[in-house]
């Protein structure tokens, strides 16, 4: 029986983007349509979390043809991973949109619009279960986010969108390439029924695309740009949910398909990691601003999950996994915290920021339980994850462990370094006496992300427990 | 002589855009001025929608080819295909050209042309012989020259045309020496005898046949437009009325392509490994020049007409490819191509009418917000060319990359991820246009009063965006067609 629920995950965002660019509305009924179907796929979503069979392999199964002559299906399905990073993706983006809908945003339904039509890209990606179709949902999240960053984000804004789109294309097309010469020597496209692979170009096609998006150093080159130029909350649906995409493909396509050439390459892809996660997390220490410091440890993060990943073990798997959602929710907070700043001080030069506890108690406890999660106080749900993956890779090298651990260490540097600066220290120039603590409408959209947070701090589990690959 | 039986179904594409084209003519003597454009526009609408019936029942009639009129003409669903296309270019091509501010008194005679020029290019896409390619190549050039130069008081215009005139009769002119080169070599007009002579008289190693077919390569070249043949093209599509580079953008490329693909298969199949490489070669080297000039022009015409080169080159992959998925491949690219090249050129032709100079990406700073409909169009068909999902153009790119990877020419496939990825520079330098100037750098319409709603231009654009974006959703039925009609070519 044709299950539809992996569709309407899919569907549902995208509809309602058409009916919000559609429709004559006001800016204030846009954003209310817009943020109630994210709330409506929240729903959606925790639908097909409790009729979820974590025994079981793929669910939610849907396929029809596309075109039938080589082989290219619609075919789309959850696996118990994917239906965590589907969850987390329909969680940020409807903070993302509430956030949005509260700071308000001019042209506000091509905004709203072009926000639900990239949350319906990203839970096509994690649900796709054909290799062209999931091409088509990877660079579908291009279009929205080009627009996103170019339209509405900072002065800088041309260059960032245009380094980010030549940088990640030049990866996709690449992937593009591996996937019409794996599907031709194969004769099919579908990931589910596809044979696996040994051939090494193919999988450094799809490595070029990953490495790219995640990123990986030395591919990271449009992440400092589009980070900081892009509106705080697309920067967290970047640093959030879409480097996310590249860690799944990682899993769900280069080692699914490619384990041989996986397993040959992987000191490649371990080192490369291993340079992204000490040398991101050095940059955010000394990256000069609040942003900085996020995309930056975003960097590291991404390295760290990939590191967990390519230790190809169940113990590193799960780690990555729960790693992802943690760094999804946090990295998300984050940017909207960060962004909740800018909008008080206009600057988020941490020589113009400090003392912005003293008075704004709500701001200091948010960014306070947001920063010892993300140095992973043991207890929390990023020390479970980071845990993990180094259990995962000692397995299957210490050196790669103590790599990762140093990562870790520098992890409490960085975020201290954040919190210190924009909290304590002397009141900064940029910080006026009247700048208010977080509304409740900021509070309302970044507490539930601390409270997810919290939930998987005490309950780790509830992931790595409920996995099927 | 017996005179030979005619087959005037398989004909009836050519005749019903001919026979439009003189009732046009008539209309330009016979019917009052003020009601000359609307009917000489209808009736070539009509002309064109008739013409793609007409083709669309000869495909569905047509289960197996056949050699019509003396072997002069082949009835096969590869060409009724390609006539369909036209037909729908040429439609649209009407839709594009009815706000033109073309001198009233030459209004029916432009749609004459245009009917002819599309008649010409039917009767082109069923050559089976030398003497008919050249006579349906010439037929629908002639009636391009002077639509090029038709706006008479405008230099660019006669310009453009006079260029097109001298480049193109050059290029037509190697075609025709080719052709006599190559029935100098094997005493045979029809392409399928061609191929037997060459076998049967042990010519394949022969200078003049090569020479010849070498010679054929390059005009066909030229009228496809792909590097190093394409020098006419930037000069042509920038001064020509937009209308008329909307119809030459979309349909010239179709039949060009399409015949070069057909004579290459038919008349030299012992040949095949010369000529995939050749024109492997000329795919490469209209990427490469088509992508890197394109990134600087300023002008959106020019740009335009860079890009079409470089979808030559794209196009060119799948006859390189030498087989059966890029036969495909091939008809099923021209589909969504033509609809976003007609529909590009529609949306500069509105804003051309809108501020009465030539559009560049300066004067269409902002135009996205200003033009909601017109701004998201020019947007999907800038998608479309780049190849980016969610457009046709992504799943014409998709199946060129399968057939030269089928046909082992990966290092093919390589070159052209590298042009797509410097293609997007200046595609998206179009979107950046239309939507992420500052307001500062915006050049609005010039004042007084809303600027003229072209219900028929936008519709038309409308038209090409549905045609864009079903392409991409709508597979499996086109390529069901595409497959028959590639099928009854002999690969």
């Amino acid at each position: 029986m044709t299950d539809w629920l992996a569709t309407i995950l899919i569907v549902l965002p995208l509809a309602a983007a058409l009916i919000v660019w559609l429709l004559p509305l006001n800016d204030r009924a846009a954003g209310s349509l817009a943020l109630l179907a994210a709330l409506a796929e929240v729903g959606v979503w925790i639908n097909a979390l409790t009729r979820f069979d974590f025994d079981q392999g793929l669910q939610f199964d849907q396929q029809e043809t596309w075109f039938g002559d080589l082989g290219v299906s619609y075919h789309v399905g959850l696996f118990g991973f994917s239906l965590w990073l589907v969850g987390m993706t329909v969680v940020v983006m409807a903070a993302a949109i509430a956030y949005a809908f509260w700071t308000g945003r001019v042209a506000a339904r091509a905004y709203f619009g072009l926000m639900l039509f990239l949350t319906g890209a990203i839970v096509g990606v994690f649900s796709a279960q054909d290799l062209l179709l999931f091409y088509v949902f990877f660079e579908a999240m291009l279009i929205p986010l080009y627009v996103l960053v170019g339209v509405w984000g900072g002065p800088g804004r041309l260059t960032a969108t245009l380094k980010f789109v030549i940088y990640t294309m030049a990866g996709s097309l690449l992937m593009l390439a591996a996937i019409v010469a794996y599907g031709i020597t194969e004769g099919t496209f579908d990931l589910v029924d596809g044979p696996t692979s040994s051939n090494e170009w193919f999988f450094l096609g799809f490595v070029a695309a990953f490495a790219v998006k995640a990123p990986l150093t030395p591919f990271h080159g449009w992440l400092p740009d589009a980070y900081r130029e892009s509106s705080a909350e697309v920067s967290a649906v970047l640093s959030g949910v879409v480097s996310k995409a590249a860690a799944y493909g990682f899993l769900a396509i280069a080692i699914a398909k490619f384990p041989e050439p996986a397993h040959d390459l992987r000191p490649l892809i371990l080192a490369l990691a291993a340079v992204g996660l000490v040398y991101g997390s050095l940059v955010a220490f000394r990256a000069p601003d609040v942003r900085g410091v996020i995309a930056y440890s975003s960097l590291a993060q991404m390295s760290l999950i990939t590191i967990g990943i390519f230790a190809m073990n169940d113990l590193g798997r799960s780690g990555a996994v729960l790693q992802m959602v943690n760094h999804g929710l946090l990295s998300a907070a984050l940017f909207l915290v960060a962004g909740a700043i800018e909008r008080r001080t206009a600057t988020g030069d941490f020589a113009r920021l400090g003392g912005m506890a003293r008075g704004r108690p709500a701001l200091a406890t948010v960014l306070m339980a947001l920063g010892v999660i993300a140095l992973a106080v043991p207890g929390s749900t990023a020390f479970a994850g980071e845990f993990l993956i180094l259990a995962g890779i000692f397995n299957t090298g210490w050196g790669w462990a103590l790599v990762g651990a140093s990562g870790i260490v520098l992890a409490a540097l960085y975020t201290l370094r954040l919190i210190s600066a924009v909290l304590h220290e002397n009141v900064g120039a940029a910080v006026p006496d009247e700048a208010l603590d977080l509304r409740p409408a900021e509070l309302a959209v970044v507490v539930p992300l601390l409270g997810l947070l919290v939930a998987l701090s005490v309950w780790p589990a509830a992931i790595t427990e409920h996995l099927s690959f | 002589m017996p005179r030979p039986s005619v087959d005037w179904f398989a004909l009836s594409p050519s005749l019903i855009l001919l026979g439009v084209g003189a009732v046009c003519l008539l209309a330009a003597v016979l019917i009052p001025p003020g009601t000359r454009r609307p009917l000489s526009a209808g009736v070539a609408a009509a002309g064109f929608a008739g013409a793609g019936v007409a083709a669309g029942f000869l495909y569905a009639e047509t289960p197996d080819a056949t050699l019509e009129v003396a072997g002069t003409i082949v009835r096969d669903r590869y060409g009724a295909l390609a006539q369909i296309i036209v037909a729908g270019a040429g439609l649209l091509a009407v839709g594009v050209s009815y706000g033109q501010r073309t001198r009233g008194s030459q209004m029916s005679e432009y749609y004459a042309l245009l009917a002819a020029a599309g008649g010409g290019m039917a009767f082109l896409v069923q050559a089976n012989d030398l003497m008919t390619l050249f006579l349906g190549l010439e037929w629908f050039s002639v009636c391009l020259y002077i639509l090029c130069a038709i706006e008479i008081d405008v230099v660019s215009s006669l310009e453009a045309g006079l260029k097109y005139l001298i480049v193109g009769s050059f290029g037509s002119a190697v075609l025709l020496f080719g052709s006599a080169l190559v029935y100098g070599s094997t005493g045979e007009l029809q392409f399928g005898a061609i191929a037997n002579a060459i076998q049967e008289q042990g010519l394949s190693d022969d200078g003049l046949m090569l020479a010849g077919l070498a010679m054929m390569l390059a005009g066909f070249s030229f009228k496809a437009s792909a590097a190093p043949f394409h020098m006419w093209t930037p000069d042509v599509y920038e001064g020509a009325p937009t209308p008329v580079t909307a119809f030459m953008s979309a349909a010239t490329k179709t039949v060009a392509l399409v015949l070069m693909l057909r004579v290459l298969v038919t008349a030299f199949p012992g040949q095949e490994d010369l000529w995939t490489i050749a024109v492997a070669v000329i795919a490469c080297i209209s990427l490469a020049v088509g992508n890197l000039a394109a990134i600087v022009q300023r002008n959106l015409k020019r740009m335009l007409a860079y890009s079409s080169v470089s979808h030559a080159g794209f196009m060119l992959i799948a006859v390189a490819a030498d087989n059966e998925l890029g036969g495909r491949a091939l008809l099923f690219y021209l589909i969504p191509y033509g609809a976003a090249s007609l529909g590009a050129f529609g949306v500069v032709a509105a804003r051309e009418r809108e501020l009465g100079q030539r559009v560049s990406l300066d004067n269409i700073a902002g135009m996205g917000w200003e033009r909601p409909l017109l701004g998201v169009a020019m947007w999907v068909f800038m998608l479309a060319f780049a190849g980016l999902p969610l457009t046709g153009g992504f799943v014409g790119k998709f199946y060129v990359f399968a057939a030269a990877y089928d046909a082992g020419l990966w290092w093919l496939v390589m070159v052209g991820v590298i042009a797509t990825a410097i293609s997007l520079y200046y595609y998206l330098a179009v979107i950046r246009a239309l939507y992420m100037r500052m307001p500062a750098e915006l050049q609005l319409a010039p004042a007084g009063g809303s600027p003229p709603r072209e219900a028929i231009l936008q519709t038309t654009v409308a038209a090409c965006v549905a045609v864009t974006v079903g392409t991409f959703f709508a597979v499996q039925p086109l390529i069901d067609v595409a497959e028959k009609a590639a099928a009854q070519l002999p690969f």
